[in-house]
């Protein structure tokens, strides 16, 4: 026997912290209970972590195919193993772009950190014609987005929400109406206006979220907002599951963390699309994460290599990387509980792709994750291609202490 | 100070040295060899990615009265035509060994990305749409030449706000020295908030016209009259060109500015262009001096802050 204890941490489960120890032999978790006999296994210590289903990220950039300088999927997927993510949902945005079965099924990858494909929702993102919508459902995908645009035209986007409602699939939006936000390079309003910068104005995003509930209401389908980062949207998805209506939202953890007052250093590293908003705004999405008005955190990792960002701002591509940092990010400016850390992180991403294992439960694969919310480390060595994050040499707070799929242990750091 | 890359970073007391300082090299430039050795083995590199003949000449002026060397770069069919970024362009000039380096770029802060990479004393020379500090400083250099301190002076600022440097900078450098400034603009040329501003606006010229000392008129870009941000160039003029008549409205000895080039007819009215109260000509000539009074003060290792 050859298996693994992780010992005398707090299992976080289907709502419930309960302290135990879990068992997990042959890629199996056998036991979860106080005080299991350790025998030959070898140990996690999990004092003071938190244990529960690994991570799930809804919103990763791979990179490849097309831009492997940035990221590929083996670095992708040992930077989600850090930061504590079994499963991320790859963004469609590659070139080619994943628009056809063919292109999905390249992307995929089963074992270890899984990588799940979204498709596109129209070919090429061009907001034009409908995708390859049966073969890349066929080939698994659940998630459409033209994630990086917005699918602007509201009769495209009927179409799309009859045709993918059908199949059963979740209609996501990056929500930019490209009119408003034209020429754009950061959040619209005082800070935008004294650097003389163009701004993505925040009604942008929230036009367009008023206007595909309204879609959602005539068609039924599910529907999904990514990268929520104004008090106007949580105020629209607050509405619309009043209402009663199939929708879900995400966070990514830079617009909890960080307000458009970071851009006065005219760094690109604080270039984003949504861009960092208020601290109005900020408060707003913390406190729609934190009484789940949006479901979840997503990462919106998006590596860039050095050269790219050592640009004037306006010049430098949009995004930052956040696979390996989400947790101790979110931790450290929500302060969640860890029931509401764990659903936020991995139950809720789950549940949005129409997943179980949102908990341990014995007699299942391993797919966990402990996280130690007090310790520190420091950003540093990442395992993305790219470092392109404002969070570099930073020390934060809340460790993943180890990821662990199967009998694979994927992820190890103290402290 | 190391760099002059914005008026934020400048205190009054900064900006009246500036001002004392361009005062002396303006008596330079009216002597017969209107040149000094101050700066006799000095480089000046001037960096200029957006065509600016004006700023561009103005600064060669500034510098070659103070006897230092120019080195110009302005990419044309140059390698920036073939992709070279612009850290590759800042650090090959740097090889050249200049002391200082003066920048103008159409990204905002991009002087600032080439003092970080060179290391090098950087003016900005125009960024963007963010700050074009020489210009501000000339502007309020021959505000006080005419008028001395500049307290309690009502400035109005009229045209494109939004798009322009020249209104950013030069707004908080009379603000800084005391002025009131009201910006008047349509609604679609003004920046969306202007809490970080200190000034007050006005929706035509006419509501300003008989209560301001000085009013400082922006290039229009022609381009912008065909119903992007506002509906012809006849409507433009019709609600905020400085026509002969409204010239007429204004106070006995109030004054007229514009950082050129002017698009006579539009902004402003040729004959008020030409006319007394225009100081266009003066700010082209104290902006040589204004940009000796800069040049110095960063090489000379001493100055103004
Ligand atoms: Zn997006």
């Amino acid at each position: 026997m050859s298996g693994l204890i992780i010992s005398g941490g707090l299992v976080v489960s289907g709502g419930d912290a309960t302290a135990a120890d879990v068992i997990v032999d042959e890629g199996i978790v056998t036991a979860v209970g106080p005080g299991l006999e350790i025998d030959d296994r070898e140990v996690i210590d999990a004092t003071d972590c938190w244990v529960g289903a690994g991570f799930v990220d809804l919103h990763t950039h791979l990179r490849e195919p097309g831009q492997e300088w940035k990221e590929n999927i083996e670095s992708g997927r040992d930077a989600a193993a850090a930061g504590g993510y079994t499963a991320v949902l790859a963004m469609p945005n590659t070139d080619p772009v994943i628009d056809s079965g063919y292109v999905a099924r390249q992307v995929k990858r089963g074992d270890g950190v899984r990588v799940i494909p979204s498709g596109a929702i129209t070919m090429g993102r061009l907001g034009e014609r409908l995708a390859h919508l049966d073969e890349l459902w066929e080939a698994g995908v659940k998630v459409f987005t033209d994630d990086g645009d917005t699918v602007a035209d509201g009769g495209v986007l009927r179409r799309a929400m009859e045709y993918i409602g059908q199949l059963g699939g979740l209609v996501a939006q990056h929500a930019e109406d490209p009119g408003l936000c034209a020429g754009g390079h950061m959040h619209e309003g005082s800070v935008s206006s004294r650097l003389g910068m163009m701004g993505l104005p925040s009604v942008g995003e929230e036009v367009i979220v008023a206007r595909d509930l309204k879609l959602v209401e005539l068609t039924g389908c599910r529907y999904h907002v990514q990268h929520v980062s104004t008090a106007g949207t949580v105020e629209l998805i607050e509405a619309a599951k009043r209402s009663g209506l199939p929708v879900t939202a995400e966070v990514a953890p830079h617009h909890l963390a960080l307000d458009h007052g970071e851009v006065s250093s005219m760094d690109p590293v604080f270039k984003m699309y949504p861009p960092l908003r208020t601290p109005d705004d900020v408060a707003a999405v913390r406190e729609g994460l934190a009484n789940g008005v949006i479901d979840c955190v997503a990462t919106d990792h998006a590596p860039h290599a050095a050269f790219e960002k050592d640009v004037p701002f306006e010049e430098a591509p949009r995004g930052i990387i956040g696979l390996e940092t989400a947790a101790s990010i979110v931790h450290m400016s929500v302060g969640m509980d860890p029931t509401q850390f764990f659903d936020r992180m991995s139950h809720a991403p789950r549940r949005i792709l129409g997943e179980d294992g949102a908990g341990v439960a014995v007699g299942a694969t391993a797919d966990l994750v402990v996280f130690r919310p007090e310790g520190t480390w420091t950003v540093e060595n990442l395992r993305s291609r790219s470092n392109n994050t404002p969070w570099l040499d930073a020390k934060l707070e809340g460790v993943v202490g180890a990821t662990i799929v199967g009998s694979d242990t994927m992820w190890r750091r103290s402290g | 100070m190391s760099s002059l890359l914005t008026i934020e970073s400048l205190t009054r007391q900064d900006i009246e040295e500036m001002i004392g300082l361009a005062g002396g090299f303006r008596e330079v430039l009216d002597r017969d060899v209107p040149k000094v050795p101050t700066l006799v083995g000095k480089t000046v590199s001037l960096l200029f990615y957006e065509v600016s003949t004006r700023t561009r000449l103005s600064f060669e002026r500034a510098a070659k009265a103070l006897s230092a060397d120019t080195l110009t770069f302005a990419p044309g069919g140059s390698s920036v035509a073939k992709g070279e970024s612009l850290k590759d362009t800042a650090l090959t000039l740097q090889a050249m060994g200049p002391d200082l380096m003066v920048v103008r770029h159409k990204a905002t802060g991009a002087p600032w990305r080439v003092a970080e990479w060179t290391g090098l004393p950087v003016v900005n020379a125009g960024d963007g749409a963010h700050q074009h500090p020489t210009q501000a400083l000339l502007d309020v250099f021959t505000l006080h030449r005419r008028l001395g301190a500049l307290d309690g002076l009502r400035a109005a600022i009229v045209g494109d706000i939004r798009h322009s440097r020249v209104a950013r900078s030069t707004s908080q450098a009379l603000v800084t020295l005391g002025a009131e400034v009201t910006l008047v603009a349509p609604r679609t040329l003004l920046p969306v908030d202007l809490t970080e501003w200190d000034v007050a606006t006005a929706d035509g010229i006419d509501e300003v016209l008989g209560e301001v000392d000085v009013i400082y008129l922006l290039r229009i870009q022609q381009e912008r009259g065909g119903g992007d941000v506002f509906p012809s160039i006849a409507e433009y003029v019709g609600r905020f060109g400085l026509t002969r008549d409204r010239a007429e409205q204004l106070s006995a000895d109030a004054l007229v500015m514009h950082p050129g080039p002017m698009n006579r007819g539009v902004e402003i009215d040729p004959a008020v262009a030409d006319g007394p109260r225009s100081l266009v000509t003066d700010q082209v000539t104290n902006g040589i001096a204004l940009r000796m009074a800069v040049l110095y003060s960063l090489l000379s290792g001493e100055g103004a802050a």
